[in-house]
Parts: C-alpha cells; structure tokens; sequence
C-alpha cells in the first residue's frame, strides 16, 4: 500500500479507537444535561473513581479490569442516583425557574468535583498510576495497535449499542424520553418524574465510571485527571446537539478521529483545535450536527 | 428622585457605614501590618471580579464564564510591558493598557456571541478561556520556546492602593449604571429580551457594552495582580477558577443588593485562604462542601438571609428589595 493511505488508515483508526471512550463519556454527560438538566462540571470525576477504583481492584486484589465494569457501574449508579434524589432534586423544586435550575445546578456540581477530588487525593495520592493489562501489540492493516485499545473500543461500542436499544425499546426508556422532550407533562401521563430523572442521572454517571474502568488499561491515572474530560465530553455533546444521545455517540467518534489528525500535524495543538471547532460550531450551528 | 430616599434614616446608615470603610481600606497600610495589607488585596481582587461579573451577569442574565480570559489578557498585558528585564511603562498605564485590552476583545466576542441564548453562552465564554489557554501555550512551547514570563516586583501598598482604585471605580460604575435608564435597559432584558427589544432598546448594543465595560475592569485587576505573582505562564493566568468563583461569590453573597457581591466575595476569599493554610489537606473538601451547603439553602445568599431575617425580627416591616 502506498504510504499515503497507511498513514490515513493510521489516523481513522487511532480516531476511531480514542472516539469509543469519547463517546461514552458524551452519553453520559447528554443524559445527564438532555433530560434532568443538569450540565454536570463533575462528570469526569466519575470517570476517574471508576478508573481508580479500578486500578486498585486490579492491583491489589487482582480483579480482571473486564469484571470490574460489573461492580463499578452498579456503584456509581447508585452514587448518581442518590445525588440526583436528594441534592438536584431538592434545586430543582426550590428554583424559580429552569434558567435558575440550570445555573444551580452547575454551580452544586462544581462543588461536588472539589468534593470528589479531594476524596481521591486523600485515599489515591497526587501520583500518577498506571498498570499494564492486555498490552500486546495486534497487527490491523500494517498498523500495530495495542490489544487493549481495541478491547476498550468493543466494549465502548458495546456498552453504547446496549443503553441505546434501553432507551429506544424498554418502558423505562420511553418514560426517560417523554421526560426530556416535556417533565410537566410526562409526569401527568403518570411518569414518576424524580425517579426517572434519577435513573438517568445515575445512568451518566455509570457511564462516566464504565468510561473510567476502561480508559484506565490505557492511560496514567491522578485525581485532577477528570476536568478535561468533562470539557471534552461538553464539546462532544455540542457537537452532536444538546440532549441527542445518538448525536453523542457518533459526535464522540468524529472528535476523536478529529483529535488523531490534529495529533498528526501538531501534538500541542490538538487540544487547542478542539476549542476552535467548537466555538466555530457554537456560533455557526449551535443546535449541533445531529441538532433538529 | 424623590427627597424622602436622602432624607431617609437608611440613606445616612449605609453613607456612614460606606465612608467607615471607605476610610478603614485607605489608611490600612498605615496601621495594619503587611500581611493585614497582602490579605486585603487578595480579597480586593475577588470582590473586584465579581462586581465587575454581577455588573454585566447580574441584570442581564447571561451567565459569563469568560471572566479568567479578560483577566488573563490584564495578566499578560503586564508580562508584555513590565517584563523584568526593565520597565518599559509606568505601572497604572500598563493597567490601563490591560483594561482596554480586555474590553477590545470583549467587544469582538460580545458581537459575535450575544446572540447566543442560554447554557450557549455560558459555554462558550468558557470555551473561549481554553481557547486562548491552549493557544498561548502552544505559541510559548512551539513558536518563542519561552514558557512562563516574569513581571518585575511592585511595592505591595502600590498594588494594594491601585487594586483599591479599582474596586472603588468599578463600585460607582456599578452603583451608577443601576440607576440610570442604560441600567433598567439592562434589567428589562434580563426579564424579557424580547420585550425588551419590542419597547426600542437596542439590545445588542447594551448587551454589548456592558461586556467591555464589565471586560475592562476584569483586566485592569489582572494587570496589576500579575505584579504580585511575578511569573506567570498561560495555565496560571487563564486558571479557569477565575470564571467560576466570581460566579460562586456573587451567589454566596446574594445579587439583590450591590453589597452582596462584595460581602460574598470578601467572606468567600477569606474562607478560601483560611482554610487552605489551615487544612490544606482537605481543604478542597471543606470548600466544596461549603459551596454546596450554600447553594442548597441560600438561594438568595448571606444577603438575602440576612434580610429575610432582619424582616423576621423586625416584625415584617422592612420589604425585602428585588
């Protein structure tokens, strides 16, 4: 093959392999924001309990990482649900308005990434961790790719295939989307309203804690890790329109195969070029691509 | 204007009690002792963002999160013209310069994005605090291969005497833009833009005004803070904790009144360094924890608790003000 392509195939399927992990955590944070309105600042935090919890499962008691998704997702649901029941649900009674509920809301949960932060730095350290699991390189078109690159990307794929036949199909699923498109409503045709909003907000974080299991087999781990992919994941989630949960899926992957190209030129640049794209959208299509 | 608000009891409380403190912070060098003066200027410093937050965020309703960029860009003006190799301006002319810098590019972004409603907003000017992060970091590795800067040394009592001047132009500005028709401009579109426009105001252009104007002040407090970090570099400039707090002070404090900002700013600001000297292990734990008490039970922050309480006590007889 000619130079050129192998390069361009490089490119797609690094994008593609960092779009996976991009993409779950957009679903996550368009739930959370799509339906119970909150645009939550602390949503990377989840993502680094469930990578540090994983981390320490598999270190010391030498839990697979694979089996870890079966016990950190039902955790940080219940974590999230329990938020959303008791601390968002008390603002969103108590606020005048939507508008007000939408900036207290975002201002309780920049609190709780202080909050979860510290938590980490007291029971992790400020050190980086790493271990190493599944990390052989697997031979894909003439270009190497590590084994676990490509586990994680299955399972983001699978993980993301899953929940959408959930909300499209399952009687849970149409009530989550009744409420999103109207609460006031959906709950007078006898949707439970804090309940629903409760399990979708539990929903974004395990999916933020399943993006963190996975994401750990890959990359160095520190308590201050989540900020940047809660912007990433609120770049995504305009990019594929607010509250559109297949806009954040596929949203996820382009961002990624954005991210390899801009690597490609300039590594320094990539997070730069994020910003960029997302400011021009914002102001040339702020529904997003997938917006209607 | 009517003569019973001058005349009034509660006009010469609030003169008096303003000419106190105005007169306490003036002579404050002279009596309190240099970490008194260091502390008081950090406190200046947050209640300058935040007034100059509620000034344009306050009425409007737009919430701005692009604070840490017209503050960074004050910073960077310093490191441009007050490099330590040897001054090259006079230190209020490069706040100035930091000021006017600021609301330039205010009045750029405010054209193009005020037409953004909502969360759009709000995400944007965050967006645009990174923007400009990532890309003097990536202009000081790949293009100057010179990371961080350093800005010559000020006496502290300049710093503290110029971040005074600043909060107290940015307190009448404030106090005067309230009043005036251009205020209740501000205030309709905040109730109803659309109303507002509909009556004859032209919205964009109040809109954008008042982002430069609030930019200004913003950048003039970044130019002279960045005398008192002495280096600096993008990820310390454009911190983007500068977009947040204001915005948590301002809610701590309460909007209601043109007090509350600055009470929340100095208390918030005061808690924050207590807390980080004395438990600087679970300091951010306590803070977090703080910030969401206070949003859960002081919708209306310390000033509006103090007022529903001093309405309690009172017997009802003072109105809470909106």
């Amino acid at each position: 093959m000619p130079e050129s392509i192998v390069t361009i195939l490089d490119i797609t399927i690094g994008g593609l392999l960092l779009g996976g992990i991009y993409a779950l955590i957009a679903m996550g944070l368009s739930l959370q924001y799509g339906v119970a309105r909150v645009l939550n600042i602390a949503h990377g935090e989840f993502i680094m309990l469930g990578a540090f919890v994983t981390f320490t499962l598999y270190t010391v008691v030498g839990i697979n990482p694979l089996i870890c998704l079966a016990i950190v997702g039902p955790i940080i649901f219940i974590i999230g649900f329990l938020l959303q029941r008791t601390l968002f649900t008390h603002l969103r009674i108590t606020s005048p308005n939507p508008g007000a509920y939408e900036a207290s809301s975002l201002l309780a949960t920049f609190g709780l990434l202080f909050i979860l932060q510290n938590i980490a730095l007291i029971v992790w350290g400020a050190d980086y961790r790493a271990y190493s699991y599944l990390n052989f390189g697997v031979d894909l078109g003439g270009a190497i790719f590590s084994a676990n690159k490509l586990v994680i990307l299955g399972f983001a794929i699978g993980i993301g295939l899953a929940f959408y036949t959930f909300l499209a199909r399952s009687r849970m699923g149409k009530g989550i989307r009744a409420s999103a498109q109207d609460p006031t409503t959906a709950s007078l045709m006898g949707v439970n309203i804090n309940h629903v909003l409760a399990i979708c907000f539990g929903f974004g974080a395990a999916m933020a804690g399943l993006a963190g299991v996975l994401y750990s087999m890959r990359i160095p781990l520190n308590p201050a890790m989540g900020l940047q992919y809660t912007v990433i994941a609120i770049i995504v989630i305009v990019l594929g329109g607010l509250g559109s949960i297949p806009g954040a899926f596929i949203g996820g992957f382009i961002l990624g195969i954005i991210g390899e190209i801009v690597t490609y030129i300039d590594p320094s640049l990539s997070l730069a070029a994020y910003y960029f794209i997302f400011m021009l959208l914002l102001l040339v299509r702020p529904k997003g691509i997938f917006g209607k | 204007m009517d003569i019973a608000r001058f005349t009034s009891k509660r006009f010469y409380i609030t003169g008096i009690i303003t000419l106190i403190i105005f007169v306490g912070l003036v002579t404050l060098p002279f009596f309190g002792s240099l970490y008194n003066v260091i502390l008081v200027t950090t406190l200046l410093l947050y209640a300058n963002l935040t007034v100059s937050w509620v000034l344009f965020s306050g009425l409007t309703g737009y919430m701005s999160l692009a604070t840490a960029a017209f503050f960074g860009i004050g910073i960077y003006a310093s490191a441009l013209f007050l490099p330590t190799t040897g001054a090259v301006l006079p230190v209020l002319v490069v706040v100035l310069i930091g000021g006017l810098a600021s609301s330039i590019i205010a009045l750029g972004v405010g054209a193009l994005t005020l037409r953004l409603r909502g969360i759009y907003f709000a995400i944007f000017t965050f967006g645009l605090v990174v923007l400009i992060m990532e890309l003097l970091n990536w202009w000081e590795l790949s293009v100057s291969h010179l990371l961080g800067r350093y800005v010559i040394l000020v006496d502290n009592n300049v710093i503290f005497y110029t971040m005074l001047g600043i909060f107290v132009l940015v307190m009448l500005t404030t106090f005067f833009i309230q009043r005036s028709k251009f205020g209740l401009a501000m205030r309709s579109i905040g109730e109803n833009e659309e109303a507002a426009s509909h009556i004859g105001i032209n919205v964009t252009m109040v809109k954008v005004i008042t982002f430069a104007i609030s930019a200004f002040f913003m950048g003039a407090t970044g130019a002279i803070w960045a005398t008192k970090l002495t280096y600096i570099n993008p990820h310390v400039a454009f911190s983007v904790l500068f977009s947040f707090l204001p915005v948590l002070m301002a809610i701590f404090g309460g909007m209601g009144q043109i007090y509350g900002p600055v009470i929340g700013a100095a208390i918030f600001a005061y808690l924050q360094e207590t807390l980080q000297t004395e438990f600087s292990e679970i300091y951010m734990l306590l803070f977090g924890v703080v910030l969401v008490v206070a949003i859960l039970y002081m919708p209306s922050g310390l000033v509006g608790l103090i007022e529903k309480t001093w309405s309690r006590i009172s017997g009802g007889e003072r109105r809470v003000r909106t």
